[in-house]
């Protein structure tokens, strides 16, 4: 176990080394300095900024640089607005983790049960009906399905108001982030409940006369949970690359409206400090769904 | 004539009491299976499947669109529509099958009928429903080609790694897990950020028409995409590298590319061509996910996406124009998730029963 903890531990913070290096690298690649907009800068005053910055060092030395900052949680200061960088990203990331976290949350809890439904009900109605919709939501892309309902909900019927930031309703974007994941979780729970149905402790248990709902909760879909297990690390990836569509949608002051902000604004520190962030947050869940993984599952080797 | 039983409790049988079968009765008992190739008999379960063949129809008649539509429909995805010679401007966000003002009086003083706006107009007056047209033709080629890349690169790597297996394999594949363990959707947009503006002044002529946000979706895919399928060819060619008949036609002398052109690569090629098909609709996913983003293809050329994009601003008075490209990227994607799902079904020998 420990080995391959340190394995993973060492294979994750390679990643993220790795996305650094390459979002440090790809943004020093872009043509123009910082500060060419600025009109009427004179030499002096540029090579006082170039300084200021670390421009004038080379890149190599630049890179260690950023990274000691970010070590220190330092992203720097956007070129935009000149705030914090790291302050601006705490603040939007609080937004996004709340929604993101209530998506993932109701698509666990529906998903499971759904899948459940679908498969203790095999081939008759209530497994049709669920697999109908849970296909057609693996087909929509997020940001149709989220136009879609404010299209619907906001415009047509009028029944929930349009994002208004002094009072808060997520349960639009709620509803448009946890579609594909629901659907997704359902599937997959669908698909290990019938192989666990199948199993012969099962009909072990059966036989020794335990309760048809015994036999469910604590011997089949115990079991069945196991792969969603190891879901949940890119679920929560992919809540955080929809949530770049979904507070667009319903413009969200989040991390996903700052990334595509910062990208339209070519602002580069900020679109580097939140690539470097959302990347982390995803290595890090991947890395806890997959030890989870293990430490539930007895059965899985450790190599 | 009875045979006397050596003992009296034998079994022995006595022969005189059986008669023989006649050539119908022996036939009853041939219920040999007429011979079939495995493709042929793949196919054949391919075709059982109802939801498969209705993909597949909606895929060709998809593809007949796009091929037919063109020739027939006299407008332009990137022009603004003329009405005798004229650029007519009344023919902003028509809805479908309306004719603008222009095109009205032109057909009440000529008596020449017009050809219909399928799906109206869009709000610069070009035909929607051929600007549609267009955009799931880019979508599906860019499905298309990023897959392919996908495949070659994929399968290369793969069956380098699987294949020679030890330290080779030991390092090969530890670049897989770092590449897989990389956030591919923020990546890609960085990338095509960075290159977007690298690229931004090149001459290069395949740069000039892609755009270089296209030309940044198939970098991304060829350094990234491909490590699903580079995992799943190497599983694959492991586990048939020690089945006995690879050993035998070692021991026979057979040579490493022999045994993979006719051992290796007939048995894993179900499991690749299932990937790929399962590759097209992630890729236009992706595709359309950049386009809304606003990181898609070059401005007058549509893609799905994009349209759904464009379509955002006046989703209040024109709701067509955002649910003719939508509805269309669900119905591609459902058709090839569904016909992926039966290509696994027909030709996965692990899943038959």
């Amino acid at each position: 176990m420990s080995k391959y903890l340190v394995k993973r531990i060492l294979l994750a913070i390679l990643s993220v080394f790795i996305i650094c290096l390459i979002t440090f690298f790809a943004m020093n690649a872009v043509p123009g300095g910082p500060f060419n907009s600025e009109k009427a800068t004179s030499e002096a005053v540029r090579a006082v900024l170039m300084e200021r910055f670390n421009l004038d060092k080379p890149v190599w030395q630049q890179f260690l640089i950023y990274m000691r900052n970010l070590l220190h949680g330092d992203f720097g200061i956007s070129l935009k607005t000149g705030r914090d960088i790291s302050s601006t990203l705490w603040s939007c990331f609080k937004v996004s983790a709340f929604i993101g976290g209530i998506a993932a949350f109701f698509a666990v809890i529906i998903g499971v049960i759904l899948g459940a439904i679908a498969a203790l009900f095999r081939n008759k109605w209530p497994d049709r009906v669920i697999i109908f919709f849970t296909t057609l939501f693996t087909a929509m892309p997020s940001f149709v399905f989220a136009t879609l309902l404010l299209l619907v909900f906001c415009i047509q019927l009028r029944v929930l108001p349009v994002w208004n930031p002094s009072d808060p309703n997520y349960t639009l974007p709620v509803i448009a982030l946890a579609a594909y994941p629901t659907a997704y979780v359902t599937r997959l729970t669908k698909t290990s409940m019938l192989d666990s149905l199948g199993q012969d402790y099962i009909r072990t248990a059966r036989s020794k006369g335990v309760s048809t709902i015994k036999v469910i909760f604590k011997h089949a879909l115990r079991n069945a949970l196991i792969p969603v297990i190891t879901y949940v690390g890119p679920m929560l990836a992919y809540i955080l690359t929809g949530s770049l569509v979904v507070e667009n949608i319903f413009s969200i002051g989040g991390l996903g409206k700052q990334f595509v902000q910062s990208i339209t604004n070519r602002d580069y520190p900020l679109i580097m400090a939140t690539t470097i962030f959302l990347a982390i947050i995803m290595v890090l869940m991947n890395l806890l769904s997959d030890i989870l993984y293990k430490v539930v599952d007895p059965r899985i080797k450790l190599d | 004539m009875e045979i006397p039983k050596k003992n009296a409790l034998s079994l022995q049988i006595d022969v005189s009491k059986f008669e023989k079968a006649t050539d119908e009765e022996k036939r009853q008992q041939d219920v040999m299976s007429e011979s079939t190739t495995f493709f042929r008999d793949g196919m054949r379960k391919l075709m059982k499947n109802p939801l498969a063949v209705g993909s597949l129809i909606v895929l060709i008649l998809v593809i007949l669109t796009i091929i037919i539509a063109p020739v027939v429909v006299p407008y332009s995805y990137s022009d603004i529509i003329k009405v005798n010679g004229r650029r007519d401007k009344t023919a902003k966000n028509l809805s479908a099958f309306e004719y603008s003002k222009n095109e009205q009086k032109y057909m009440d003083k000529t008596g020449e009928k017009l050809f219909p706006h399928i799906m109206g107009t869009d709000s610069q007056c070009r035909d929607y429903f051929i600007r549609v047209v267009e955009g799931t033709k880019i979508s599906l080629v860019v499905g298309l080609f990023a897959s392919i890349l996908v495949l070659i690169i994929g399968v290369i790597y793969g069956s380098i790694s699987g294949y020679l297996g030890g330290r080779v394999d030991l390092v090969m594949m530890r670049i897989v897990d770092i590449i897989y363990s990389l956030p591919d959707m923020l990546i890609i947009i960085l990338l095509s950020v960075v290159l977007n503006e690298t690229m931004a002044g090149s001459q290069n002529p395949i740069i000039q028409t892609l755009g270089t946000n296209m030309v940044s979706i198939f970098v991304v895919f060829g350094l990234l995409y491909w490590v699903g399928m580079a995992r799943l060819v190497r599983g694959e060619i492991l586990k048939i590298k020690n089945n006995e008949y690879i050993l035998a036609a070692k021991a026979v002398g057979a040579g490493s590319g022999r045994i993979i052109r006719t051992h290796i690569i007939p048995n894993c090629i179900s499991v690749i061509i299932i990937t790929t098909a399962l590759q097209i609709p992630s890729a236009i996913f992706t595709e359309s996910f950049l386009s809304f983003v606003g990181m898609g293809v070059k401005a007058p050329m549509p893609s799905l996406g994009s349209l759904a994009n464009a379509a955002r601003e006046g989703l209040q008075s024109y709701p067509m124009q955002l649910v003719f490209p939508a509805v269309t990227i669900v119905l591609i994607v459902l058709a090839f998730n569904l016909l992926g799902d039966g290509l696994r079904d027909a030709f996965d020998p692990k899943l038959r029963r």
